[in-house]
């Protein structure tokens, strides 16, 4: 465990991803089976213990500390894990912290009840640092600025030349914590374990977005054009072992969508956006996040939140991998793929006809629908690339939306802000002259306008409420922002969608502010 | 008759903390007629007051600082425990321990005592005299760490991990962001005592403090200048450098630097990755959390009044002991080292 936790801590503040990776791979190879196993999965984000989540650190918590203490430092922390690895009292007695796999053998046993004495215990015999780790492998949220796919990155280099990351990617969904096999076939002890039948995720292949001296070099009829939908990327994977569906971030999200899975009744693996649709129209994305994040889904929910995909790419036919093969004949495969097969719930994304990149420009800019967030471009010849590389996928967005408005309240950050007021609540003027607050916006802006903001903020302080501050009506900022959408939960009645701070104008007086109109006008 | 309660003599004004009976104000934070100031550091030492009265070592930080007008038309040095009448007033000055001179103001009207620590730290620290506890009535005191998650380690054990990483990465140049006064003297001193012998190099800023400090008779050893020496000069050295300089280009200039930061904020995770600091060192010349209610405890005061900070969780605190709390909310400090 003591390892595991100095592992943590130097991920957390090592800056370079090269360096990441070298830390990592030193771990791997020097710590032993399954330790090192089970430090990946953490890592990755396969390890879960069903019983342990926070209501355990919450009772940890209640039990040793005094809860408005508690409730003031994390306010100012920013996390629940860290508020309590910070807080409890330091170690006192002479045992020694456990080990990584007495853990995850001790919490895979432990029955509910008996676990706030298992894991209190643990705390008590480890310093700040081992705490953390500890309470933060329990949890299952480590975030230590490492991935899955960082670490594969790191298995990689461990394996020598036996092993890209892209090939432990295509074996990773078929392999289980405390991966064995895996080892064993990058250190050339054992054979590649064989993902044949599993459903695993396929590294999706990434657009950047189109910078305007691309545009210049593009040659239209090289290109093919589709709208990019705002909705989520998602992976369809249908195999003999079981069907799947993925998030961009190979996270598996099949339960939340019990329809899509259900319509999956073929064996493929596709590319495709994830949306609500109703009647044939796409439903803006805060329809699409009423069912994100769900374990289940109730009858009422697949009712008024039907959802769909739309498909724009056919990795695997059957058994057959089409990857290498270019997009146009892909295209062709999907097309005669999907007249074949009819799945329900799914389309095709339709390709939009140009001849020159101006028709494109103006379709993006007045791409205003609710769903569409642009353009994405797509190079004819290529094939499907894992990851993010250049000059294949473009996505071309449409310009944010703005209005200026005025800085109304503040609140002190969470975390890494946690000493500056970062987060900003504004507000438009509406006609009766009444500045009503409209969003919140927590970035945008560089070190510098924080800065600014900070300081601005605390000289202008009218009134206090605990850790929010309300400000003179004086400074105006201008919010960018993608999409506004009607709110009962706002006095304005508007909510933005995405909103962030484009520039400061302290040089703008208030008045000229925009009005609540403005917004009003956007709504789809 | 009973002594008048504190709070009708002592009073939080937007210019600070004002005694009506000895017209003056402690720690202002806009030019005032009469200042006691607790210690140098620019939140509490402001230029442009008329008279102001001090240690004679804040009084020599602050020429050194704002220059010899700037530090007040009239300067008046007090020695610890010396006594002074002023106005209705008697006021005397106890070492806080914060930074060299830095001062507890003892204030006593009509039978009641109100201390007011400025800033301070329990913690040993060889470059100032170590903070006395004086019994009082009302305390005020500051509550920058306080939070019961704060708890500062020992700064040698953070200096044995500064020298350690020396050791690890002999090829790279540790660059420390220290505030200039205070906490910069104090790592030098800390340096030293852990037999770091070699020249300690400094960036420009942090040179004028350093000058005042020798000069009242605290030893530094070799110092050097870090903006003018040669990168492979800097191999293995330990630089000090004001905070703002550290994620800039000036450390960029250095030899792989290791970015680190000492200061008690280091102690929160989120915190100590802002501006990419690699090694955090939790060093502070701040009370944390138990310091704070120890010394609460040791001085007695049935109330504590709070300037800035974490006033909250500090009053709820003493509250428990018995002791009433009163947040001033004061504006203006805090906005400095810690
Ligand atoms: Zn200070
Ligand atoms: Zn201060």
């Amino acid at each position: 465990m003591i390892a595991f936790a100095a592992l943590l801590e130097r991920l957390l503040f090592t800056q370079g991803r090269r360096d990441k990776v070298r830390l990592l791979r030193r771990f791997f190879a020097s710590q032993p089976d399954p330790d090192r196993g089970l430090a990946l999965a953490a890592i990755a984000g396969e390890l879960r213990f069903a019983s342990a989540k926070a209501w355990l650190i919450r009772d940890l918590a209640a039990a040793r500390t005094d809860p408005v203490l508690f409730a003031l430092s994390y306010d100012f922390v920013g996390d629940l894990a860290e508020t309590v690895a910070l807080i409890w009292p330091d170690a006192t007695g002479t045992a020694a912290p456990p080990g990584l796999a007495d853990v995850v053998a001790a919490l895979e046993h432990t029955p509910k009840s008996l676990l706030p004495d298992l894991v209190g215990g643990w705390l008590d015999a480890c310093d700040a640092g081992t705490r953390l780790a500890l309470l933060k492998l329990v949890t299952g949220g480590l975030r230590v600025g490492a991935t899955g796919r960082l670490a594969r990155l790191a298995l990689a280099e461990l394996s020598e030349g036996r092993a890209s990351a892209g090939d432990i990617e295509e074996v990773w969904h078929s392999l289980a914590p405390p991966y064995l096999p895996l080892f064993a076939w990058l250190e050339g002890r054992g054979p590649r374990p064989d993902p044949a039948e599993a459903p695993v995720f396929r590294p999706p292949m990434l657009a950047h977005p189109l910078e305007p001296e691309d545009i210049a070099r593009l040659d239209p009829a090289a290109l093919r054009a589709e709208w990019k939908w705002d909705g989520i990327r998602v992976q369809l994977v249908a195999t003999a072992g079981g069907r799947r569906l993925y998030s961009r971030g190979a996270e598996d999200i099949s339960a939340a969508f019990p329809e899509i899975v259900a319509a999956m009744d073929f064996r493929g693996v596709l590319d495709g956006e994830l949306l609500v649709v109703r009647d044939g129209t796409v439903a803006p994305f805060a329809d699409l996040q009423q069912r994100l994040n769900r374990k289940s889904v109730g009858a009422k929910l697949l009712a008024d939140f039907p959802a769909a995909v739309r498909l724009y790419d056919l990795l695997f036919d059957g058994a057959e991998d089409l990857r290498a093969l270019p997009f146009d004949t892909r295209r062709a495969r999907l097309e005669a793929w999907f007249a074949r097969t009819r799945p329900a719930r799914m389309d095709i994304s339709e390709l939009i006809g140009f001849t020159m990149m101006e028709e494109l420009a103006a379709l993006r800019d007045g791409a205003r629908a609710a769903a569409v967030e642009g353009l994405m471009l797509k190079q004819a010849a290529s094939p499907y690339l894992p990851g993010r590389v250049k000059g294949h996928w473009w996505k071309w967005k449409r310009d944010p939306l703005g209005v200026d408005a005025v800085l109304m309240y503040a609140q002190r950050g969470h975390g890494k802000r946690s000493g500056s007021y970062s987060d900003y609540t504004f507000g438009l003027w509406r006609d009766d002259g009444e500045l009503v607050p409209v969003g919140k916006a927590y970035f945008g802006f560089t070190d510098r306008e924080l800065a600014f903001l900070d300081r601005w903020i605390r000289d202008h302080t009218t009134n206090r409420f605990g850790p929010v501050r309300e400000v003179e009506p004086a400074l105006v900022l201008e919010i960018a922002f993608d999409g506004v959408q009607r709110s009962t939960r706002h006095k304005s009645g508007v909510a933005l969608r995405f909103p962030r701070i484009a520039r400061l104008r302290p040089d703008k007086p208030a008045a000229e502010a925009d009005r609540l109109d403005v917004l009003l006008q956007l709504i789809p | 008759m009973s002594a008048p309660h504190p709070e009708t003599w002592l009073t939080p004004q937007p210019g600070g903390l004002f005694c009506a009976p000895g017209g003056l104000f402690i720690d202002p934070v806009r030019a005032v007629e009469r200042a006691v100031i607790t210690h140098a550091h620019s939140d509490h030492a402001r230029p442009g007051h008329g008279a102001v009265l001090a240690s004679a070592a804040t009084l020599a930080l602050m020429r050194a600082r704002m220059g010899e007008v700037g530090a007040g038309r009239v300067q008046q040095a007090l020695g610890w425990g010396e006594r002074l009448r002023i106005g209705e007033v008697t006021l005397w000055l106890a070492p806080a321990g914060h930074v060299l001179g830095s001062a507890q103001v003892a204030v006593e009207y009509r039978g009641s005592r109100v201390v007011v620590s400025g800033d301070y730290k329990r913690q040993a620290d060889p470059t100032c005299d170590a903070f006395v506890p004086v019994a009082c009535d009302v305390f005020v005191t500051e509550a920058t760490f306080g939070l019961p998650v704060f708890r500062h380690p020992p700064a040698e054990a953070e200096i044995g991990r500064l020298l350690d990483s020396l050791r690890t990465f002999p090829e790279r140049t540790h660059v420390v962001g220290c505030y200039s006064l205070g906490k910069t003297q104090r790592l030098i001193a800390l340096l030293r005592a852990a037999g770091w012998d070699a020249p300690i190099f400094l960036h420009g800023a942090l040179a004028p403090m350093c000058a005042v400090y020798e000069a009242c008779g605290v030893a530094l050893g070799e110092l050097r200048p870090a903006t003018v020496a040669a990168k492979a000069e800097l191999v293995g050295r330990i630089v000090l450098a004001p905070p703002a300089a550290i994620a800039d280009r000036w450390a960029r200039r250095l030899a792989e630097p290791v970015v680190c930061m000492a200061s008690g904020w280091m102690r929160v995770r989120q915190r100590a990755r802002q501006g990419g600091v690699e090694l955090p060192l939790v060093i502070s010349d701040h009370a944390d959390w138990g310091e704070l209610n120890r010394t609460i405890d040791e001085v007695g005061a049935p109330e504590i009044w709070v300037t800035h900070g974490s006033e909250e969780a500090l009053i709820h605190e003493v509250a428990k002991r018995g002791v009433r709390g009163r947040a001033l909310r004061l504006i203006g400090y805090g906005e400095e080292e810690a």
